[in-house]
């Protein structure tokens, strides 16, 4: 029960996904990463990485990555053909190398989709996800003249569920892990959060066939239950959004 | 230089009505014709940028991040204060002022402070609104928690992700206003310098992360919502690239900054672990609502928490403050962990964590109770560490947090530079010498919902702002000095690397200008810096070229502006010779080890105005005058 209980280095074989830009051609690169604490976060062996390739005049990895505790969706590859890496319900950056074995392999790629267009080597750009947001991703209230926070009772059961919706955190692990590239997970999940709330039942149905219309605009695929996105999500949010969301955008075309 | 705080008169609970009456308007035909750059999108920023393009103003919104939504307002977990006594258990927008006004140690406004109190109510109503969902009890009813530093439960909250639900409701107002097409978004853009035009704050520039090109912004008035500085220290809770190079670009250009050296250190974060560790992560404040603080009482006790009986446990902060016990505000909760540590009752391999146990609340409430509160946190101590707190207790201690200085605003949240308005974590506002759990998001909703809508138009209205556009002197110069200054970091080919650097200055930073301050270390800091200072522009390795998405460049930015605002801290840590929240100077501490104020020479703002290059700061002094509150030796026993 020590912070450092059984720390130990470990060597590892990294394969990394190198390209400069979206309209060149890209490789595997192979680097032997050495003495590495098995209580490093993932990131933290790329950064070893780095600092060796600066020092010997190279490029060094380019990857997303800003708050380092799993919350902002900025980091994120294929990790062994796993979106995240080998741990449920983890991002990137809480992948710790204690769940690494001394000479494994590592193969890191990018994000691949249609609609993640890649920026350099493990970066891709992701403003699709934000383009479907505008598209009807909130509820249409300016500031001020907001009644009293208590004026409206939400049911516990309700709240908490939204909740578990409004969880995600956009990292695009979803759309990874798909074979249809769709970002059903990642629609469902917002349409569920406002869908479970009153405040959200006024624009329930512009904001169903909206957002799927943007997403299918933006060429991500469609869903066959495949259930890729809900084993890789970090955030361990559950296709019963997409249930929600088929159930929301159904009502909305039809009734 | 003449500092006018603008406060209004009248009587405190009279003030901020009167002004907004008081606040000349923009024409609603007009507000289309103003443009407004808002840089950062973080709970400031985004709400800023939302609310001010409702109104109809033509904003243009920079954020570092590939989307807006990821700013570092994300990672706050515990809540939201607001004096809405929901709970029925005595709080007013009163206390809540007095509280802020106390934690912070007299070291803030009483206006600014009293404003942020009465809008609090607002912000909840507001988030409820865009369909936050906050945490609710059986009857649907808004559910609160208590926070350190006050005696009442007034904070809301969405399970230990408080700062990510707001941040996403201010980002689907910003994502509204952006389909509507009146925000214009430009994402991946670092801003490197601040453009002034006849006295007037009139545009930025940037870099674009991906593409490596400057660009040029124009615009009627510009509002800095760039958040703090921790990672000054290196190892910090802030994410990895939040950074000071916006609010240093301002500062060199003349806007002046106030109290540097008010760090807040907060007392619950996983510990340090190794040297290539890269950031710090905290365990959220509310944990402090279930979980008892302590150490062995006997130094060197090496034994298993579990194998030392309760009568040879030291819960100090319960002993030493009982009307607060292990709700004492961050400052104070901080330095009683490190002096223990320092009496060698510190725990864990490294002798630097003290214990945060939930036996006695799993005990109490059971398992389900617990896991229901503060399920993601364990989990996420239990991803870090490998550690389960259910069953053993959290090791903690103190990492740099917050900052509750930033660029001097008088009322209005604008900068000593007309047309530059400051929001959020940059300013210095509201906390004075110490923030109390669950107000920086108070404070950055506040500033971007209901001050700055109502500030900026007061200034757009009475200023005479001339057409400018990026073909301007100023702009091209600008352009040229940020280019320069890029090139050379390119040019140097050094030995070190730029995280090599920023390293030691975090070393230099957390020994000698973090908890507990002397001038015998302010010294050796000040004098480390200088030496780093002069090596890094001789000696650092910068990968790549300028025309590229380059984050070693971006990080060479960075780190050089970290260093020379290092040595802005130490200057003025070296001149408060006061201890006040988080400065703690040796020098000045009572019998019982608390910080000791110095009302008669001390109470005042310290705001520098850069000197030049390699040349001392000029400090200013703001006076603080207290008329509702009386200064008292803060207490919490």
């Amino acid at each position: 029960m020590t912070q450092e209980k059984g720390e130990k280095s470990i060597n590892l074989t990294v394969k990394v996904w190198r390209q400069e830009g979206p309209v060149v051609k890209g490789r595997l690169e192979t680097y032997e990463a050495r003495n590495i604490s098995t209580n490093m976060s993932f990131l933290e062996m790329l950064d070893v990485i780095n600092e060796e390739l600066t020092l010997e005049g190279k490029e060094p990895i380019a990857f997303d990555h800003d708050c380092r505790e799993g919350i902002c969706g900025m980091c994120g590859a294929m990790v062994n053909g796993r979106a995240h890496g080998p741990e449920k319900g983890t991002t990137l950056c809480q992948l710790h190398m204690r769940h690494f074995s001394d000479r494994d392999t590592v193969v890191i790629e990018p994000w691949r989709s249609r609609a993640f267009k890649l920026v350099r080597d493990l970066v891709v750009d992701r403003s699709a996800f934000d383009k479907i947001i505008q598209a009807g991703g909130y509820i249409s209230v300016n500031t001020g003249g907001s009644p009293d926070g208590n004026a409206i009772l939400v049911p516990q059961e309700a709240a908490e569920k939204a909740m578990d919706a409004a969880a995600c955190i956009g990292c695009g692990a979803c759309v990874a892990s798909c074979p249809n590239a769709s970002a059903m997970l990642f629609v469902g999940a917002k349409v569920s959060q406002f869908a479970l709330l009153p405040q959200g039942k006024p624009e329930a149905e512009k904001r169903a066939l909206a957002m799927v219309r943007e997403m299918d605009d933006l060429r991500f695929g469609n869903c066959t239950n495949e259930r890729e996105c809900e084993a890789a999500c970090p955030k361990e949010i559950s296709i019963t959004n997409i249930a929600r969301l088929n159930r929301e955008f159904l009502k909305a075309s039809f009734f | 230089m003449q500092l006018d705080s603008k406060q209004p008169g009248g009587p405190l609970a009279d003030k901020w009505d009167n002004h907004i009456f008081d606040l000349k308007l923009v024409n609603p035909a007009n507000k289309r014709k103003f443009e407004i750059i808002v840089v950062g999108t973080g709970l400031a920023g985004g709400s800023a940028s939302a609310s001010l393009a409702e109104l109809g103003y033509t904003v243009k919104t920079f954020c570092i991040q590939d989307s807006p939504r990821r700013a570092h307002s994300i990672a706050a977990q515990g809540g939201i204060n607001a004096a809405k006594n929901y709970p029925n258990d005595g709080d007013s927008v009163w206390r809540l002022f007095y509280d802020t006004i106390k934690g912070g140690d007299y070291r803030s406004r009483e206006a600014n402070v009293y404003r942020l109190a009465q809008i609090s109510n607002q912000i909840i109503d507001q988030c409820v609104a865009q369909g936050v969902p906050f945490a609710r009890e059986y009857g649907g009813l808004l559910a609160n928690r208590s926070f350190g530093g006050a005696q009442v439960s007034r904070t809301f909250y969405a399970r230990g992700q408080t700062g990510q639900q707001l941040l996403l409701g201010a980002y689907g107002a910003l994502s509204r206003q952006i389909a509507a097409g009146k925000v214009t978004l430009f994402t991946r853009q670092d801003m490197l310098d601040l453009v002034v035009v006849n006295g007037q704050v009139r545009g930025i520039i940037t870099r674009n992360l991906i593409s490596g090109r400057i660009e040029a912004h124009a615009a009627d008035a510009v509002v800095l919502a760039t958040g703090g500085y921790s990672n000054v220290y290196y190892l910090s809770t802030n994410a990895m690239t939040s950074n000071i190079s916006a609010a240093c670009s301002a500062y060199r250009k003349g806007a002046v900054f106030a109290n540097p050296c008010f760090t807040q250190i907060h007392p619950t974060c996983i510990p340090v672990h190794g040297t290539y560790q890269s950031k710090l992560t905290l365990m959220s404040e509310s944990l402090r609502n279930d979980g008892r603080v302590w150490v062995p009482k006997t130094p060197g006790d090496k034994r298993q928490p579990r194998q030392i009986p309760e009568s040879e446990r030291d819960y100090y902060l319960e002993n030493r403050y009982p009307s607060f016990g292990n709700l004492v505000p961050r400052d104070v909760a901080s330095r009683n962990a490190k002096v223990q540590c320092d009496a060698d009752k510190g725990v864990g391999e490294t002798g630097l964590a003290v214990y945060l146990d939930f036996e006695d609340a799993i005990k109490r409430d059971g398992k389900d109770v617990i896991a229901k509160k503060y399920g993601n946190l364990f989990q996420m101590y239990e991803k870090i560490t490998a550690d389960n707190p259910y069953e053993a207790p959290m090791m903690i201690y103190p990492a740099v947090h917050y900052t509750m200085g930033g660029l001097w605003v008088d009322y209005n949240l604008m900068s000593s530079l007309p047309g530059l308005f400051v929001l959020g974590e940059a300013n210095f506002s509201d906390h004075g010498a110490n923030r109390l759990g669950a107000s920086a998001l108070m404070q950055g909703l506040a500033d971007g919902y209901f001050i700055i809508p109502y500030t900026i138009g007061g200034y757009l209205s009475g200023a005479s702002i001339e057409k400018v556009s990026t073909d301007h002197q100023a702009f091209r110069d600008s352009v040229q000095a940020v280019e320069a200054r890029i090139q050379k970091f390119l040019s140097i080919k050094g030995r070190r690397t730029v995280d090599d650097f920023h390293r030691e200055l975090g070393t230099i930073m957390w020994e000698y200008c973090g908890m507990s301050r002397n001038d015998e270390n302010l010294l050796k800091a000040k004098e480390r810096i200088g030496e780093l200072k002069g090596e890094f522009w001789e000696n650092v390795l910068v990968s790549g070229s300028a025309g590229q998405f380059n984050q070693n460049l971006e990080k060479a930015g960075r780190v050089a502006d970290f260093i020379e605002f290092g040595e802005l801290m130490v200057t003025d840590a070296m001149a408060r010779k006061e201890s006040c929240g988080s400065h703690f100077s040796e020098a000045f501490q009572t019998e019982e080890n608390e910080a000791k104020r110095d009302d008669e020479n001390f109470c005042h703002v310290s705001v520098y105005e850069h000197g030049g290059d390699n040349k001392d700061p000029v400090c200013h002094k703001e006076p603080l005058v207290f008329e509702n509150v009386e200064l008292t030796q803060r207490s919490y026993k």
